[in-house]
Protein backbone atom coordinates (compact mmCIF):
# COMPACT_ATOMS: atom_id res chain seq x y z
CA UNK A 1 0.00 0.00 0.00
CA UNK A 2 2.53 2.26 1.14
CA UNK A 3 4.45 1.71 -1.98
CA UNK A 4 1.57 2.25 -4.64
CA UNK A 5 1.47 5.99 -2.82
CA UNK A 6 4.92 6.35 -3.24
CA UNK A 7 4.60 5.08 -7.20
CA UNK A 8 2.01 7.07 -7.57
CA UNK A 9 3.66 10.44 -5.83
CA UNK A 10 6.75 10.00 -8.34
CA UNK A 11 4.37 10.01 -11.11
CA UNK A 12 2.71 13.07 -10.14
CA UNK A 13 6.51 14.39 -9.26
CA UNK A 14 7.80 13.38 -13.00
CA UNK A 15 4.62 14.75 -14.88
CA UNK A 16 2.91 17.69 -13.42
CA UNK A 17 5.76 19.88 -13.82
CA UNK A 18 6.05 18.82 -17.77
CA UNK A 19 1.83 18.84 -17.89
CA UNK A 20 2.34 23.04 -16.33
CA UNK A 21 4.36 23.70 -19.61
CA UNK A 22 1.72 23.46 -22.00
CA UNK A 23 -1.05 24.63 -19.62
CA UNK A 24 1.11 28.10 -19.94
CA UNK A 25 1.60 27.94 -23.18
CA UNK A 26 -2.05 28.73 -23.43
CA UNK A 27 -1.61 31.68 -21.18
CA UNK A 28 -3.53 34.87 -21.95
CA UNK A 29 -0.77 36.88 -19.42
CA UNK A 30 2.29 37.42 -20.83
CA UNK A 31 3.13 37.65 -16.95
CA UNK A 32 4.12 33.44 -16.08
CA UNK A 33 1.67 33.18 -12.65
CA UNK A 34 -0.18 30.65 -11.39
CA UNK A 35 -3.14 30.47 -11.85
CA UNK A 36 -3.15 31.60 -15.50
CA UNK A 37 -6.29 34.08 -15.95
CA UNK A 38 -7.72 32.39 -19.01
CA UNK A 39 -6.55 30.35 -22.51
CA UNK A 40 -5.89 31.41 -25.65
CA UNK A 41 -4.13 29.95 -28.78
CA UNK A 42 -2.94 33.57 -29.72
CA UNK A 43 0.89 32.92 -28.66
CA UNK A 44 1.37 29.77 -31.58
CA UNK A 45 0.90 32.56 -34.05
CA UNK A 46 3.13 35.37 -32.75
CA UNK A 47 5.53 32.55 -32.25
CA UNK A 48 5.67 31.38 -35.68
CA UNK A 49 5.75 34.92 -36.86
CA UNK A 50 9.16 35.67 -35.38
CA UNK A 51 12.05 35.26 -37.22
CA UNK A 52 14.50 33.88 -34.76
CA UNK A 53 12.97 31.29 -33.63
CA UNK A 54 12.38 30.17 -37.64
CA UNK A 55 15.84 30.62 -37.70
CA UNK A 56 16.84 28.69 -34.57
CA UNK A 57 13.98 25.92 -35.78
CA UNK A 58 16.13 25.37 -39.36
CA UNK A 59 19.53 25.15 -37.83
CA UNK A 60 18.29 22.71 -35.21
CA UNK A 61 16.91 20.36 -37.81
CA UNK A 62 20.07 21.13 -40.16
CA UNK A 63 22.15 19.78 -37.23
CA UNK A 64 19.85 16.97 -36.19
CA UNK A 65 19.28 15.81 -39.21
CA UNK A 66 22.70 15.93 -40.43
CA UNK A 67 24.50 14.62 -37.24
CA UNK A 68 21.76 11.78 -36.97
CA UNK A 69 22.98 10.36 -40.50
CA UNK A 70 26.56 10.71 -39.81
CA UNK A 71 25.60 8.42 -36.91
CA UNK A 72 23.17 6.26 -38.42
CA UNK A 73 26.35 5.20 -40.99
CA UNK A 74 29.50 5.24 -37.98
CA UNK A 75 27.15 3.65 -35.79
CA UNK A 76 25.80 0.63 -37.70
CA UNK A 77 29.45 0.36 -39.10
CA UNK A 78 30.83 0.03 -35.99
CA UNK A 79 27.89 -2.51 -34.61
CA UNK A 80 28.37 -4.74 -37.41
CA UNK A 81 32.24 -5.16 -37.26
CA UNK A 82 31.72 -5.73 -33.38
CA UNK A 83 28.93 -7.87 -33.18
CA UNK A 84 30.39 -11.47 -34.11
CA UNK A 85 34.07 -10.60 -33.60
CA UNK A 86 35.55 -11.49 -30.62
CA UNK A 87 38.55 -9.42 -30.07
CA UNK A 88 40.27 -7.35 -27.72
CA UNK A 89 39.18 -4.39 -28.19
CA UNK A 90 35.42 -4.71 -27.60
CA UNK A 91 34.80 -3.38 -24.73
CA UNK A 92 37.41 -0.59 -25.75
CA UNK A 93 35.38 0.56 -28.14
CA UNK A 94 31.94 0.28 -26.25
CA UNK A 95 33.65 2.51 -23.89
CA UNK A 96 35.36 4.82 -26.07
CA UNK A 97 31.61 5.22 -27.93
CA UNK A 98 29.58 6.05 -24.39
CA UNK A 99 32.33 8.84 -23.09
CA UNK A 100 30.75 11.91 -24.70
CA UNK A 101 27.70 11.00 -23.03
CA UNK A 102 29.21 9.23 -19.96
CA UNK A 103 31.66 11.78 -19.31
CA UNK A 104 30.19 15.47 -17.79
CA UNK A 105 28.88 17.85 -20.28
CA UNK A 106 31.54 20.77 -19.98
CA UNK A 107 34.29 17.68 -20.53
CA UNK A 108 32.65 17.14 -23.59
CA UNK A 109 32.25 20.75 -24.64
CA UNK A 110 35.42 22.71 -23.66
CA UNK A 111 37.49 19.73 -25.36
CA UNK A 112 35.58 20.36 -28.96
CA UNK A 113 35.84 23.89 -28.03
CA UNK A 114 39.54 23.86 -27.54
CA UNK A 115 40.45 21.33 -30.31
CA UNK A 116 38.70 23.75 -33.35
CA UNK A 117 40.10 26.71 -31.22
CA UNK A 118 43.50 25.16 -31.52
CA UNK A 119 43.41 23.84 -35.08
CA UNK A 120 42.13 27.24 -36.10
CA UNK A 121 38.55 25.97 -37.43
CA UNK A 122 35.66 28.70 -36.44
CA UNK A 123 32.60 28.00 -34.80
CA UNK A 124 29.67 26.83 -37.65
CA UNK A 125 26.99 24.81 -38.31
CA UNK A 126 29.52 22.09 -39.27
CA UNK A 127 31.38 22.33 -35.56
CA UNK A 128 27.78 21.85 -34.03
CA UNK A 129 27.28 19.08 -36.09
CA UNK A 130 30.31 17.40 -34.99
CA UNK A 131 29.51 17.36 -31.69
CA UNK A 132 26.47 16.23 -32.43
CA UNK A 133 27.43 13.32 -34.22
CA UNK A 134 29.80 12.59 -31.86
CA UNK A 135 27.40 11.85 -29.10
CA UNK A 136 24.64 10.40 -31.21
CA UNK A 137 26.94 7.49 -32.69
CA UNK A 138 26.70 5.84 -29.30
CA UNK A 139 22.60 5.56 -29.45
CA UNK A 140 22.67 4.21 -33.19
CA UNK A 141 25.55 1.55 -31.90
CA UNK A 142 23.62 0.03 -29.08
CA UNK A 143 20.48 -0.59 -31.05
CA UNK A 144 21.56 -1.69 -33.73
CA UNK A 145 24.08 -4.20 -31.59
CA UNK A 146 21.78 -5.46 -29.45
CA UNK A 147 19.48 -6.28 -32.48
CA UNK A 148 22.54 -8.01 -34.02
CA UNK A 149 23.27 -10.13 -30.90
CA UNK A 150 19.51 -10.75 -30.91
CA UNK A 151 19.57 -12.09 -34.78
CA UNK A 152 20.13 -15.89 -35.23
CA UNK A 153 23.33 -17.03 -36.37
CA UNK A 154 21.45 -20.10 -38.01
CA UNK A 155 19.66 -17.59 -40.25
CA UNK A 156 22.74 -16.36 -42.16
CA UNK A 157 24.35 -20.01 -42.29
CA UNK A 158 20.82 -21.24 -43.95
CA UNK A 159 21.02 -18.52 -46.21
CA UNK A 160 24.53 -19.41 -46.94
CA UNK A 161 23.82 -22.84 -47.11
CA UNK A 162 21.24 -22.40 -49.59
CA UNK A 163 23.92 -20.58 -51.91
CA UNK A 164 23.71 -17.32 -51.10
CA UNK A 165 26.87 -14.94 -50.91
CA UNK A 166 27.43 -12.62 -47.97
CA UNK A 167 25.66 -9.54 -49.77
CA UNK A 168 22.60 -11.24 -50.62
CA UNK A 169 22.58 -12.94 -47.15
CA UNK A 170 23.28 -9.11 -45.88
CA UNK A 171 20.58 -7.55 -47.67
CA UNK A 172 18.33 -10.05 -48.05
CA UNK A 173 18.46 -11.64 -44.31
CA UNK A 174 20.45 -9.40 -41.86
CA UNK A 175 19.35 -5.71 -43.21
CA UNK A 176 15.40 -6.28 -43.09
CA UNK A 177 16.21 -8.10 -39.51
CA UNK A 178 18.13 -5.27 -38.41
CA UNK A 179 16.18 -2.51 -40.13
CA UNK A 180 13.28 -1.49 -37.25
CA UNK A 181 16.68 -1.38 -35.27
CA UNK A 182 18.82 1.15 -37.34
CA UNK A 183 15.21 3.41 -37.83
CA UNK A 184 15.14 3.32 -33.76
CA UNK A 185 18.31 4.64 -33.32
CA UNK A 186 18.49 7.20 -35.80
CA UNK A 187 15.11 8.55 -34.05
CA UNK A 188 16.82 8.64 -30.45
CA UNK A 189 19.80 10.01 -32.35
CA UNK A 190 17.87 12.64 -33.40
CA UNK A 191 15.79 13.65 -30.49
CA UNK A 192 19.06 13.71 -28.44
CA UNK A 193 20.75 15.91 -30.99
CA UNK A 194 17.82 18.56 -31.10
CA UNK A 195 17.38 18.66 -27.71
CA UNK A 196 21.08 19.49 -26.58
CA UNK A 197 22.11 22.39 -24.94
CA UNK A 198 25.41 22.17 -23.11
CA UNK A 199 27.69 20.54 -25.75
CA UNK A 200 25.89 23.34 -28.39
CA UNK A 201 26.78 26.28 -26.32
CA UNK A 202 30.72 25.28 -26.99
CA UNK A 203 30.67 24.52 -30.64
CA UNK A 204 28.17 27.06 -31.86
CA UNK A 205 29.60 30.15 -33.30
CA UNK A 206 26.61 32.93 -34.09
CA UNK A 207 23.94 30.61 -34.83
CA UNK A 208 21.67 29.70 -32.39
CA UNK A 209 19.93 26.00 -32.10
CA UNK A 210 16.37 26.07 -30.54
CA UNK A 211 17.98 25.22 -27.30
CA UNK A 212 20.13 27.92 -27.56
CA UNK A 213 17.38 30.23 -28.27
CA UNK A 214 15.12 28.88 -25.32
CA UNK A 215 17.91 28.97 -23.03
CA UNK A 216 18.58 33.04 -24.21
CA UNK A 217 15.13 34.42 -23.27
CA UNK A 218 15.20 32.14 -20.43
CA UNK A 219 18.03 33.92 -18.65
CA UNK A 220 17.20 37.08 -19.90
CA UNK A 221 13.08 36.53 -18.94
CA UNK A 222 11.89 37.69 -22.12
CA UNK A 223 9.60 36.40 -24.90
CA UNK A 224 8.40 33.69 -22.10
CA UNK A 225 4.95 33.66 -24.05
CA UNK A 226 7.08 32.94 -26.74
CA UNK A 227 9.73 30.32 -24.55
CA UNK A 228 6.48 28.66 -23.90
CA UNK A 229 5.11 27.46 -26.79
CA UNK A 230 8.59 26.65 -28.15
CA UNK A 231 9.35 24.62 -25.51
CA UNK A 232 6.14 22.88 -25.15
CA UNK A 233 6.79 22.24 -28.95
CA UNK A 234 10.53 20.84 -28.27
CA UNK A 235 8.91 18.23 -25.68
CA UNK A 236 6.91 16.95 -28.59
CA UNK A 237 9.52 16.96 -30.98
CA UNK A 238 11.67 14.55 -28.64
CA UNK A 239 8.89 12.39 -27.11
CA UNK A 240 7.37 11.38 -30.74
CA UNK A 241 10.55 9.92 -32.12
CA UNK A 242 11.38 7.99 -28.39
CA UNK A 243 7.76 6.63 -28.40
CA UNK A 244 8.14 5.54 -32.38
CA UNK A 245 11.05 4.46 -31.34
CA UNK A 246 9.88 2.16 -28.55
CA UNK A 247 7.19 0.47 -30.87
CA UNK A 248 10.13 -0.53 -33.26
CA UNK A 249 11.99 -1.97 -30.58
CA UNK A 250 9.17 -3.50 -28.69
CA UNK A 251 10.00 -1.37 -25.62
CA UNK A 252 13.36 -3.22 -25.56
CA UNK A 253 15.30 -0.33 -27.71
CA UNK A 254 15.07 2.74 -25.38
CA UNK A 255 15.78 0.44 -22.78
CA UNK A 256 19.13 0.50 -22.92
CA UNK A 257 19.55 3.48 -24.46
CA UNK A 258 18.98 6.00 -21.04
CA UNK A 259 22.10 4.43 -19.89
CA UNK A 260 23.76 5.86 -22.81
CA UNK A 261 22.15 8.86 -22.67
CA UNK B 1 48.60 -14.29 -47.47
CA UNK B 2 48.28 -17.91 -46.64
CA UNK B 3 47.59 -17.70 -43.74
CA UNK B 4 44.70 -15.60 -44.30
CA UNK B 5 41.16 -17.37 -43.32
CA UNK B 6 39.01 -17.14 -46.13
CA UNK B 7 35.25 -18.42 -45.69
CA UNK B 8 34.99 -20.93 -48.34
CA UNK B 9 30.91 -20.80 -49.81
CA UNK B 10 29.33 -22.38 -52.26
CA UNK B 11 29.90 -20.81 -55.38
CA UNK B 12 27.17 -17.66 -55.15
CA UNK B 13 24.62 -18.48 -58.21
CA UNK B 14 24.65 -15.07 -60.74
CA UNK B 15 26.39 -13.13 -57.80
CA UNK B 16 28.08 -10.99 -60.52
CA UNK B 17 29.94 -9.47 -57.59
CA UNK B 18 33.50 -7.01 -58.60
CA UNK B 19 36.93 -8.18 -57.00
CA UNK B 20 36.87 -5.80 -54.13
CA UNK B 21 33.36 -6.42 -53.18
CA UNK B 22 33.48 -10.34 -53.25
CA UNK B 23 36.89 -9.81 -51.12
CA UNK B 24 35.01 -7.40 -48.80
CA UNK B 25 32.68 -10.53 -47.76
CA UNK B 26 35.18 -13.16 -47.99
CA UNK B 27 37.85 -11.95 -45.98
CA UNK B 28 36.95 -12.74 -42.54
CA UNK B 29 39.39 -10.01 -40.62
CA UNK B 30 38.81 -7.39 -43.88
CA UNK B 31 35.45 -7.01 -43.11
CA UNK B 32 35.75 -5.50 -39.84
CA UNK B 33 38.46 -3.85 -40.41
CA UNK B 34 36.61 -1.69 -43.11
CA UNK B 35 33.74 -1.18 -41.19
CA UNK B 36 35.74 -0.31 -37.88
CA UNK B 37 37.84 2.27 -39.72
CA UNK B 38 35.43 5.05 -40.21
CA UNK B 39 33.83 4.83 -36.41
CA UNK B 40 36.52 4.50 -34.75
CA UNK B 41 39.05 6.98 -36.90
CA UNK B 42 36.04 9.70 -36.06
CA UNK B 43 36.58 9.20 -32.36
CA UNK B 44 40.50 9.15 -32.36
CA UNK B 45 41.00 11.95 -34.96
CA UNK B 46 37.98 14.47 -33.20
CA UNK B 47 36.90 12.56 -29.77
CA UNK B 48 40.23 11.49 -28.32
CA UNK B 49 42.50 14.55 -29.99
CA UNK B 50 40.00 17.32 -28.58
CA UNK B 51 40.65 15.26 -25.38
CA UNK B 52 44.32 15.48 -25.65
CA UNK B 53 44.46 19.11 -26.72
CA UNK B 54 42.38 19.87 -23.88
CA UNK B 55 45.04 18.08 -21.75
CA UNK B 56 47.91 19.97 -23.19
CA UNK B 57 46.31 23.69 -23.68
CA UNK B 58 45.81 22.66 -19.45
CA UNK B 59 49.04 23.28 -19.15
CA UNK B 60 50.13 26.22 -21.10
CA UNK B 61 49.00 29.94 -20.26
CA UNK B 62 47.33 33.43 -22.12
CA UNK B 63 49.36 36.69 -22.06
CA UNK B 64 46.97 38.88 -20.05
CA UNK B 65 47.66 42.04 -22.53
CA UNK B 66 47.01 40.04 -26.18
CA UNK B 67 44.78 37.29 -24.28
CA UNK B 68 46.51 34.83 -26.85
CA UNK B 69 47.56 31.56 -26.02
CA UNK B 70 51.31 31.15 -24.90
CA UNK B 71 52.57 27.39 -25.79
CA UNK B 72 54.88 27.23 -23.22
CA UNK B 73 54.10 24.43 -20.18
CA UNK B 74 53.88 25.40 -16.66
CA UNK B 75 51.59 24.75 -13.57
CA UNK B 76 50.35 28.13 -13.16
CA UNK B 77 46.65 27.13 -13.83
CA UNK B 78 46.75 24.42 -11.45
CA UNK B 79 48.60 26.61 -9.30
CA UNK B 80 46.09 29.03 -9.21
CA UNK B 81 43.04 26.85 -8.25
CA UNK B 82 44.78 25.05 -5.67
CA UNK B 83 45.99 28.28 -3.69
CA UNK B 84 42.54 30.01 -4.53
CA UNK B 85 39.85 29.13 -1.87
CA UNK B 86 36.72 30.27 -4.23
CA UNK B 87 37.54 27.53 -6.27
CA UNK B 88 37.82 25.15 -3.37
CA UNK B 89 34.66 26.74 -2.62
CA UNK B 90 33.49 25.93 -5.81
CA UNK B 91 34.46 22.12 -6.60
CA UNK B 92 33.13 21.53 -2.55
CA UNK B 93 29.29 23.05 -4.08
CA UNK B 94 29.64 21.39 -7.23
CA UNK B 95 30.99 17.46 -5.57
CA UNK B 96 28.43 18.22 -3.02
CA UNK B 97 25.33 18.71 -4.54
CA UNK B 98 26.14 15.75 -7.17
CA UNK B 99 26.28 13.41 -4.11
CA UNK B 100 23.30 15.01 -2.58
CA UNK B 101 21.09 14.74 -5.81
CA UNK B 102 22.67 11.44 -6.38
CA UNK B 103 21.98 10.14 -3.07
CA UNK B 104 18.04 12.07 -3.32
CA UNK B 105 17.08 10.02 -6.51
CA UNK B 106 18.74 6.87 -4.91
CA UNK B 107 15.80 6.94 -2.47
CA UNK B 108 12.99 8.26 -4.52
CA UNK B 109 13.96 5.87 -7.47
CA UNK B 110 14.47 2.53 -5.25
CA UNK B 111 10.88 1.97 -4.17
CA UNK B 112 9.34 3.23 -7.41
CA UNK B 113 11.81 0.59 -9.02
CA UNK B 114 11.38 -2.37 -6.84
CA UNK B 115 7.45 -2.25 -7.37
CA UNK B 116 7.58 -1.96 -11.24
CA UNK B 117 10.56 -5.05 -11.35
CA UNK B 118 8.45 -7.19 -8.33
CA UNK B 119 5.11 -6.17 -7.22
CA UNK B 120 3.47 -4.28 -10.81
CA UNK B 121 1.40 -6.86 -13.24
CA UNK B 122 2.79 -7.39 -16.77
CA UNK B 123 1.30 -4.41 -17.91
CA UNK B 124 1.47 -2.09 -15.56
CA UNK B 125 5.66 -2.46 -15.66
CA UNK B 126 5.57 -1.29 -19.34
CA UNK B 127 3.15 1.68 -18.99
CA UNK B 128 5.44 2.42 -16.17
CA UNK B 129 8.43 2.01 -18.04
CA UNK B 130 7.25 4.18 -20.40
CA UNK B 131 6.06 6.99 -17.83
CA UNK B 132 9.59 7.03 -16.51
CA UNK B 133 11.52 7.01 -20.38
CA UNK B 134 9.03 9.65 -21.25
CA UNK B 135 10.04 12.33 -18.93
CA UNK B 136 13.70 11.15 -19.66
CA UNK B 137 13.30 11.99 -23.23
CA UNK B 138 11.54 15.42 -23.07
CA UNK B 139 13.64 18.38 -23.24
CA UNK B 140 16.20 19.35 -20.50
CA UNK B 141 15.69 22.71 -21.37
CA UNK B 142 11.81 22.41 -20.86
CA UNK B 143 12.36 20.85 -17.92
CA UNK B 144 14.30 22.72 -15.73
CA UNK B 145 11.98 25.81 -17.30
CA UNK B 146 8.88 23.74 -15.93
CA UNK B 147 10.46 24.43 -12.55
CA UNK B 148 11.28 28.48 -13.21
CA UNK B 149 7.65 28.35 -12.99
CA UNK B 150 6.62 26.53 -10.23
CA UNK B 151 9.09 27.63 -7.97
CA UNK B 152 9.08 31.81 -8.88
CA UNK B 153 7.65 34.10 -6.23
CA UNK B 154 3.54 33.48 -7.89
CA UNK B 155 4.04 30.11 -9.27
CA UNK B 156 2.50 27.21 -8.39
CA UNK B 157 4.13 26.20 -4.99
CA UNK B 158 3.42 28.88 -3.37
CA UNK B 159 -0.49 29.38 -4.43
CA UNK B 160 -0.41 25.78 -3.54
CA UNK B 161 1.05 26.44 -0.18
CA UNK B 162 -1.21 29.61 0.76
CA UNK B 163 -4.22 27.29 -0.82
CA UNK B 164 -3.58 24.69 2.23
CA UNK B 165 -3.22 28.37 4.66
CA UNK B 166 1.02 27.44 4.62
CA UNK B 167 2.91 30.47 4.32
CA UNK B 168 5.09 30.76 1.28
CA UNK B 169 8.06 28.75 0.43
CA UNK B 170 10.31 31.27 -1.96
CA UNK B 171 13.05 28.70 -2.60
CA UNK B 172 13.25 29.72 -6.28
CA UNK B 173 16.67 30.75 -7.13
CA UNK B 174 18.64 28.96 -3.82
CA UNK B 175 20.81 26.11 -4.00
CA UNK B 176 17.60 24.20 -2.55
CA UNK B 177 16.09 25.10 -5.85
CA UNK B 178 18.72 23.88 -7.41
CA UNK B 179 19.16 20.52 -5.73
CA UNK B 180 15.18 19.54 -6.28
CA UNK B 181 15.61 20.93 -10.11
CA UNK B 182 18.76 18.46 -10.43
CA UNK B 183 17.04 15.53 -8.54
CA UNK B 184 14.24 16.23 -10.64
CA UNK B 185 15.53 16.33 -14.19
CA UNK B 186 18.04 12.82 -13.18
CA UNK B 187 15.49 10.59 -11.52
CA UNK B 188 14.26 8.72 -14.54
CA UNK B 189 18.51 7.66 -14.84
CA UNK B 190 18.10 6.27 -11.59
CA UNK B 191 14.98 4.41 -11.76
CA UNK B 192 15.76 2.43 -15.11
CA UNK B 193 19.33 0.51 -14.00
CA UNK B 194 17.73 0.14 -10.38
CA UNK B 195 14.78 -1.27 -11.85
CA UNK B 196 16.59 -3.29 -14.60
CA UNK B 197 19.12 -4.82 -11.62
CA UNK B 198 15.96 -5.62 -9.22
CA UNK B 199 14.36 -7.44 -12.35
CA UNK B 200 17.37 -10.17 -12.30
CA UNK B 201 16.87 -11.01 -8.98
CA UNK B 202 15.95 -14.92 -9.32
CA UNK B 203 12.57 -15.22 -7.43
CA UNK B 204 13.96 -18.25 -6.27
CA UNK B 205 16.24 -16.65 -3.93
CA UNK B 206 13.64 -14.56 -2.20
CA UNK B 207 11.53 -17.97 -1.86
CA UNK B 208 14.52 -19.25 -0.67
CA UNK B 209 15.27 -16.50 1.77
CA UNK B 210 11.37 -16.88 2.84
CA UNK B 211 12.05 -20.55 3.19
CA UNK B 212 15.02 -19.86 5.69
CA UNK B 213 12.57 -17.90 7.97
CA UNK B 214 13.55 -13.98 6.98
CA UNK B 215 11.31 -11.60 7.37
CA UNK B 216 10.38 -9.34 4.50
CA UNK B 217 12.62 -6.72 5.19
CA UNK B 218 15.47 -9.21 6.29
CA UNK B 219 14.95 -10.61 2.64
CA UNK B 220 14.85 -7.35 1.52
CA UNK B 221 18.13 -6.08 2.97
CA UNK B 222 20.16 -9.44 3.38
CA UNK B 223 19.14 -10.46 -0.61
CA UNK B 224 17.71 -7.70 -2.54
CA UNK B 225 19.63 -4.54 -1.68
CA UNK B 226 23.20 -6.65 -1.89
CA UNK B 227 22.23 -7.17 -5.93
CA UNK B 228 20.68 -4.59 -6.49
CA UNK B 229 23.39 -2.34 -5.72
CA UNK B 230 25.41 -2.48 -9.13
CA UNK B 231 21.91 -0.70 -10.55
CA UNK B 232 22.07 1.97 -7.96
CA UNK B 233 25.90 2.48 -8.52
CA UNK B 234 24.93 2.37 -12.65
CA UNK B 235 22.38 4.77 -12.24
CA UNK B 236 24.76 7.08 -9.54
CA UNK B 237 27.04 7.31 -12.62
CA UNK B 238 24.57 9.58 -14.50
CA UNK B 239 22.75 11.77 -12.00
CA UNK B 240 26.64 12.11 -10.48
CA UNK B 241 28.74 12.93 -13.65
CA UNK B 242 25.48 14.83 -15.21
CA UNK B 243 25.05 17.47 -12.16
CA UNK B 244 28.84 17.08 -12.29
CA UNK B 245 28.89 18.99 -15.89
CA UNK B 246 26.20 20.88 -15.70
CA UNK B 247 26.19 24.75 -15.75
CA UNK B 248 22.75 25.81 -17.24
CA UNK B 249 20.17 24.68 -14.00
CA UNK B 250 22.79 27.01 -11.97
CA UNK B 251 22.32 29.81 -14.04
CA UNK B 252 18.62 29.68 -14.55
CA UNK B 253 17.30 28.53 -11.25
CA UNK B 254 20.21 28.71 -9.01
CA UNK B 255 21.04 32.10 -7.07
CA UNK B 256 23.93 34.07 -6.09
CA UNK B 257 26.04 31.61 -4.53
CA UNK B 258 25.50 28.66 -6.76
CA UNK B 259 28.17 29.06 -8.76
CA UNK B 260 29.30 25.40 -10.77
CA UNK B 261 32.63 24.02 -12.08
CA UNK B 262 31.06 24.12 -15.17
CA UNK B 263 29.92 28.00 -14.86
CA UNK B 264 33.90 29.24 -14.35
CA UNK B 265 34.82 26.43 -17.18
CA UNK B 266 32.53 28.42 -19.64
CA UNK B 267 32.41 31.89 -18.85
CA UNK B 268 36.98 31.21 -19.14
CA UNK B 269 36.05 30.24 -22.53
CA UNK B 270 33.44 33.02 -23.96
CA UNK B 271 33.70 36.10 -21.86
CA UNK B 272 37.62 36.27 -20.37
CA UNK B 273 39.01 34.06 -23.63
CA UNK B 274 40.94 32.01 -21.14
CA UNK B 275 41.02 28.53 -22.76
CA UNK B 276 43.79 27.33 -21.27
CA UNK B 277 42.36 27.82 -17.22
CA UNK B 278 38.95 26.60 -18.80
CA UNK B 279 40.67 23.86 -19.74
CA UNK B 280 42.65 23.34 -16.24
CA UNK B 281 39.38 23.65 -13.97
CA UNK B 282 37.47 21.08 -16.28
CA UNK B 283 40.19 18.35 -15.29
CA UNK B 284 38.86 18.50 -12.20
CA UNK B 285 35.46 16.93 -12.85
CA UNK B 286 37.43 14.41 -15.14
CA UNK B 287 39.50 13.48 -12.45
CA UNK B 288 36.45 12.81 -10.38
CA UNK B 289 34.70 11.14 -13.12
CA UNK B 290 37.66 8.88 -13.73
CA UNK B 291 38.24 7.72 -10.47
CA UNK B 292 34.25 7.10 -10.27
CA UNK B 293 34.11 5.32 -12.99
CA UNK B 294 36.93 2.83 -11.86
CA UNK B 295 35.40 2.50 -8.46
CA UNK B 296 32.27 1.73 -10.76
CA UNK B 297 33.92 -0.46 -12.88
CA UNK B 298 35.24 -2.92 -9.80
CA UNK B 299 31.81 -2.93 -8.14
CA UNK B 300 30.86 -4.29 -11.12
CA UNK B 301 28.11 -1.53 -12.03
CA UNK B 302 29.20 -1.37 -16.13
CA UNK B 303 27.27 -4.73 -16.35
CA UNK B 304 24.69 -3.20 -15.02
CA UNK B 305 24.84 -0.44 -17.40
Amino acid sequence: MVLRVWVVLILLFLFIPILLIFFYAFNTSNIQSWPIPGLTAKWFGATWADENVRAALVVSLQAGLTATVIALVLGSCAAFAIHRTAFFGREVISLLFVLPLALPGIITGIALNAFFSFNGISLSLLTIVVGHTTFCIVVVYNNVLARLRRTQGSLLEAAMDLGANGFQAFRDITLPLISTAVVAGGMLAFALSFDEVIVTTFTAGSQSTLPIWIYGQIRHGVLLPEVNVVVSFVILITVIPVVIAARLTGGGGIARVPAAR
Amino acid sequence: MSSVETVRRPRPKGGGAAGAQSLFWRVSWLRPLVLLTPPVGWFVVIYLAALVTLLITAFWTIDPFTTQIVQSWNLDNFRIIITDSTYWSIIGRTVGIATLVTATDAVLAFPFAYFMARVATRRVQTLLFAAVLLPLWASYLARVYAWILILNHSGVLNWSLQSIGLPPANIGYTNTAMWLVFSYIWLPFMIIPVYAALERVPESLMEASADLGARRWQTLRDVVLPLAAPGVVAGSIFTFSLTLGDYITPILVGGASSTFIGNVVYANVGIANNIPFAAALSMVPLGIMAVYLFIAYRLGAFEAL
